[in-house]
């Protein structure tokens, strides 16, 4: 098992390394020269040079990467030329709202998975037939357009929370809830699947032949084999909140770094964008490397092989 | 005379909307005594095994159950509720169902398995007695070193070991009653016998045991009573000796005579008859109709010749220090036209990787074998390839053997050479495979077992072959359509003279069909010869254990 | 050896844990969802048949106008039929979403393919590639992408496309490995076919069978997509009838006017179910014919 965990450890560090590796190539392949790209838009003395400076544009190819690497690996995530502070400073400020809306979103869309798949799996075809058309109902909608529709039925219509800002406990109800919904739709939707999968096996029989109440059944056998497949997609489901906290930020007018990423991108601010990219790429190998570490840990199976 | 545990009379289960609401079962009565092993045999489909989960109230959501009586520990099981029968579930009654691989929750260990029915009645006081009691459990189905064992998980352990895991967490609480399904399908023989020793042991201590089976020689070593079901119905019942001897239904008969055995060889299965006992005692007498004669070869023309064959493979994991691990040992054979030779072993004998060398599927590290007189084994597969055709294949199974999207007219013609009209040769292939030509356009999905096994032959027919390797071609099958598969096969080396290596697990089978045998045990042939011979008097200890047929 | 999970029809094994029924779409749904997209279509290709209005133009003194008899959509800010909008606006969305869903399609099923097959150095490329870019959240990855190459309708799909890459990708991956590990595929050198011949006739069809109907699937989250890019004003520009760009408009005038905001939001939303709807049940079907 001891060996499953370095690899899986070496495989988030290689991935890791080849996605900072990619944006470097990204960057430097696009036609134009990279000080013009990194300039973008703007214009203004010593601009040039503190490019040339940073980003070592005198230097070789493969040292400019080395130096690229080497930042990144101290934490300094670069420039910001359009507002003329470290990437770093811009970034911090906006990372706490996003952050908090995330774990907010994320937590209410396992609420409510479980309790739907808990109630639903393997029990009346109506209640699963409603679940289920629930299910597409949420995956098929686009997360802003379920904040447009939240926002003006509390907040325009009914004036229950504020319309924009990020004033305390208030305005994170909506957003929370707008992005927590199309995330709630696919983990329900995969949890009760795999659910009932788990009900079909032979094991489960045997289990209930030894005369557990059908709850037990399910907490105590049933839910593990279930969360499987969405400790899986644990790495996905973050990364899709992050994104989606991006939209959804837009729409209630909230800050955080959605607002911060795309004024950068209309202001053509590429060190910013390309900050919050890695950082979000981040996040997302350790929370998936994570989540694999504790997959080895409830799957006996894969320890020994 | 004590009380049964089980009391039925007149059982029917159905299913509304299943099979237009008939029933299942129908019109079942037996009882089972404490000491007292009863089984219940039949084919798939009988309804067997939905009477087993009757008993514990399993049969499944929606299940409609009707019985004049139907009495478990002396109460009446029709007005049980839920509670009730949470009651009778593993404390009263046990479940062991095959498999115990997928019938163990893989992500529990042994231990909580085992100790879980006693945690979920509470019938003991604290944490420590109950992983006491596991351990007993453990020691009592005869696992060594049961403290380790508890720890480990399902699929660490052999098959075996897990299948007496099994029986172990359903007799942990002490049930008076045990229910086993099919528990020991999938094993080898001789650990099916040790398995099946368990059963009879908890058998002797008192309890009650219900064993079900498609296998009527297997339950003959434990079983009391037998009750033999078809189609939801019991048609015969009675103890062992009368049931095998001395059948009364017609399905039973034709069961018994469709059975391969010695007596069998060079006969028809599927038309053998049971003719009418003259008196009671005598033994079975089944009328059988001789198959057409095989063509003699005057002298023996070898098409297969495997000399010093071996493969070995390096360690690789735990125990890499070790020596590689040797799957085949030094094995020579020959195959001669028209004959058919008979491969026996249980799973890790070397069967396996022989069938593969001699296939072309692998390369030995050592020896070599010839087809036909021409190099096959170490040379590029560009260059067996127009020698092919002479050596074909029928599967295991051979659904997973056809492309999901063909048609059987597209799986035969594909092996058949350039040169005529496919569709026609085709379906005179199907012909003399006793299909007719209207299965051409079907799809092998919606074909039964035997229907499937008889295009697979039609398409290793296509290519005129010299030798056919069979790998367990009948396994999957019902008595009665293994015995129709069996006599085509018959069938057709008299037409065709085509040599047959026929691997199977079932020494019945190959006592039926084989002219001479080799029998496999770890890596090794350790006996070999003709097989008249060598089932009346087999030499080496292994065989002997494996042959030991208890009265 | 476990129960098979599907029974022959007329077959008389009967397992009684199969009884259940599993939870069908009903037919109904897959009828509505074809007769829904036969609409889109038909807005898609020949939009003025179903309106007479002029998406672009409109009359800024009728602005705003609430959903009436003439107007079944209200009026926008500019006082352009949104029912216009809506339907002319069709193509973009869909059109993008699909030049999107290509993208991925073509360049993972590729990769896909190559990290199947026996070669293990290949694989372990592919896979690493599928890692890193699922390593970025879609929107970002697409963020980045655009932040590089400037806004715009085919930059939008190529984003977009690239992002999903590693979902086919990952696909065809154990789509290709397991058709290679099947009987009908390992034994085929038995029969004396050569290792092209099984490529070309088995393994490449039966592993590509399996495709439109992801594909169908996966045309929904495309869409999303493509709106929510379009809404962030990354995709088309306006005046440009987007539905994903009607939103952001609405959501400038939502405290006086809902309808901008509704219905093009419903159009997006039954578009998505209607594609999942159909690749669902034509997955059904096809699993119902082909069981791992």
């Amino acid at each position: 098992m001891w060996r499953n965990l370095l690899v899986r450890l070496g495989s988030s560090v290689l991935v890791l390394w080849l996605s900072v590796s990619a944006a470097f190539i990204a960057l430097h392949s696009l036609p134009g020269k990279i000080a013009d790209i990194l300039a973008g838009d703007n214009e203004y003395p010593g601009l040039r040079e503190a490019i040339a400076a940073e980003w070592g544009l005198d230097k070789s190819l493969p040292e400019q990467y080395l130096d690229f690497v080497g930042r990144l690996l101290h934490g300094d995530l670069g420039t910001s030329y359009v507002m003329r502070q470290s990437v770093g400073s811009v970034l911090q400020s906006q990372l706490w709202p996003t952050v908090q809306l995330a774990l907010a979103a994320g937590v209410i869309a396992a609420a409510f998975a479980i309790a739907v798949a808990l109630l639903t799996a393997g029990r009346s075809a109506l209640g699963r037939k409603i679940a289920s058309t629930l299910e597409l109902v949420l995956t098929s909608t686009p997360v802003f357009w379920i904040g447009i529709l939240l926002l003006m039925l509390f907040s325009f219509h009914w004036r229950f929370f504020p319309v924009s800002g990020a004033g305390g406990w208030n305005a994170l109800v909506l957003p929370a809830i707008t992005l927590a919904l199309p995330t709630a739709g696919i983990l329900a939707q995969v949890l009760r699947e795999a659910m009932e999968k788990t009900l079909e096996q032979p094991f489960v029989t045997t289990v209930r032949a030894r005369g557990l109440s059908e709850t037990r059944v399910r907490s105590a056998h049933v839910l593990r084999h279930a969360l499987l497949p969405i400790v899986t997609l644990g790495g996905w489901l973050v990364g899709g909140l992050l994104g989606g906290a991006v939209i959804t930020e837009k729409v209630f007018g909230r800050p955080g770094l959605g607002t911060v990423t795309l004024n950068a991108i209309t202001s053509q601010d590429v060190p910013v964008v390309l900050a919050v990219v890695l950082l979000a790429a981040f996040i997302y190998v350790v929370i998936s490397t994570l989540l694999d570490i504790a997959y080895l840990f409830i799957d006996p199976r894969l320890r020994t092989q | 005379m004590s009380t049964p545990l089980v009391d039925i009379e007149d059982l029917s289960i159905r299913f509304p909307g299943v099979r237009h609401g008939a029933p299942l079962v129908r019109g079942l009565s037996l009882q089972i005594r404490p000491g007292e092993c009863v089984a219940l045999v039949g084919e798939s489909g009988s309804g067997k095994s939905l009477t087993a989960r009757s008993l514990l109230g399993l049969a499944g959501d929606g299940a409609e159950v009707a019985a004049k009586r139907l009495l478990i520990d002396g109460r009446d099981a029709l007005a049980f509720n839920k509670n009730d029968w949470r009651q009778v579930r593993g404390r009263f009654a046990g479940l062991v169902m095959q498999d115990a691989l997928v019938s163990l929750d893989p992500l529990r260990n042994i231990g909580q398995e085992t100790g879980e029915v006693l945690r979920a009645h509470r019938l003991l006081d604290n944490g420590k007695a109950v992983d006491q009691r596991v351990l007993e459990a453990l020691a009592q189905v005869g696992i060594p070193d049961p403290e380790w064992r508890a720890s480990q998980y399902a699929h660490q352990l052999s098959g075996g070991l897990r299948q007496r895991a099994l029986i172990a967490a359903a007799i942990a609480a002490g049930p008076r009653l045990i229910i086993a399904d099919e528990p020991t399908t999938a094993l080898d023989v001789t650990v099916q016998r040790q398995v099946i020793a368990v059963l009879a042991e908890r058998v002797a201590q008192g309890a009650g045991l219900l064993i079900i089976s498609h296998d009527l020689n297997l339950v003959a070593q434990i079983a009391d009573r037998v009750y033999v079901m078809h189609h939801g119905e019991v048609v015969d019942a009675g103890s062992v000796h009368q049931v095998l001897t001395q059948p009364r239904h017609p399905y039973t008969r034709q069961l018994l005579a469709a059975s391969p055995s010695a007596d069998s060889r060079g006969t028809r299965l599927s038309t053998a008859r049971v003719s009418p006992a003259a008196d009671a005692l005598a033994p079975l007498r089944i009328e059988r109709e001789p198959l057409p004669a095989r063509p003699l070869h005057s002298a023996a023309e070898p098409v297969l010749q495997v000399v010093g064959i071996s493969k070995s493979y390096r360690r690789r994991g735990f125990g890499r220090g070790k020596a590689p691990f040797q799957a085949l040992g030094s094995t020579s054979f020959t195959l001669n036209r028209g004959e058919v030779l008979g491969i026996v072993g249980e799973s890790g004998s070397g069967k396996t990787t022989c069938a593969n060398i001699v296939l072309g599927l692998l390369e030995p590290d050592a020896g070599s074998v010839q087809l036909l007189g021409q190099p096959w084994s170490h040379i590029p597969e560009a260059q067996r390839r127009p020698w092919r055709r002479q050596m074909q294949y029928i599967p295991q199974d051979p659904l997973s053997s056809f492309d999901p999207r063909y048609s059987v007219l597209q799986i035969i013609a594909e092996n058949l050479d350039a040169g005529g009209e496919p569709r026609d040769r085709a379906g005179v292939l199907l012909g003399q495979v006793g299909l007719d030509a209207s299965y051409l356009d079907r799809h092998p999905r919606s074909l039964s077992g035997g229907q499937r096994q008889r295009v697979a032959i039609a398409r290793a027919l296509a290519a005129q072959p010299a030798l056919i390797i069979c790998d367990e071609p009948v396994s999957a099958l019902d008595v009665y359509v293994q015995a129709q598969v069996l006599d085509l096969i018959s069938e057709l080396l008299a037409s065709h003279g085509i040599a047959l290596l026929f691997i199977s697990h079932d020494l019945e089978v190959i006592r039926h069909i084989s002219d001479r045998v080799l029998v496999f045990h770890q890596g090794q042939v350790v006996e070999h010869g003709a097989v008249e011979a060598l089932f009346a008097a087999p030499q080496h200890p292994y065989t002997r254990q494996l042959l030991a047929t208890p009265a | 050896m476990t129960l098979p999970s599907r029974t022959l029809p007329g077959a008389a094994t009967y397992d009684p844990q199969s009884a259940k029924a599993r939870p069908t779409r009903l037919p109904l749904g897959v009828t509505l969802s074809s007769l829904f997209l036969l609409l889109v279509s038909i807005a898609l290709a020949i939009p003025f048949w179903l309106t007479h209005y002029d998406p672009l133009v409109g009359d800024v003194t009728l602005g705003l106008q609430a959903p009436s008899a003439a107007h079944w959509f209200g009026t926008d800010r500019l006082g352009r039929d949104v029912f216009a909008r809506v339907v002319y606006g069709a193509r973009y969305s869909l059109l993008i979403g699909l030049a999107g869903m290509l993208i991925s399609l073509i360049a993972g099923t590729l990769l896909g393919l190559v990290a199947g097959m026996k070669n293990r150095w290949l694989d372990e490329v592919a896979s690493r590639l599928f890692d890193v870019l699922s390593a970025f959240p879609s929107v970002l990855l697409a963020l980045l992408v655009i932040a590089l190459i400037g806004p715009g309708m085919m930059n939008v799909a190529v984003a977009i496309g690239i992002a999903g890459i590693p979902k086919f990708g990952r696909l065809v991956r154990s789509q290709t490995q397991l058709v290679r590990e099947a009987d009908y595929v390992r034994h085929a050198v038995l029969y004396g076919r050569s290792s092209a011949r099984v490529f070309i006739t088995h393994l490449l069809p039966n592993v590509l069978v399996a495709i439109p109907v992801i594909a169908t699937i996966d045309i929904g989250s495309s869409i999303i997509a493509v709106s929510g890019l379009s809404f962030l004003g990354l995709g088309p520009q306006p005046p440009t009838p987007e539905w994903g760009v009607m939103l952001a408009e609405g959501r400038d005038v939502l405290r006086v006017a809902w309808w901008p905001s509704v219905f093009p939001g419903i159009a997006i939303t039954l578009t998505v179910i209607s594609f999942t709807v159909l690749g669902s049940y034509w997955q059904r079907r096809f699993e119902g014919r082909n069981p791992a």
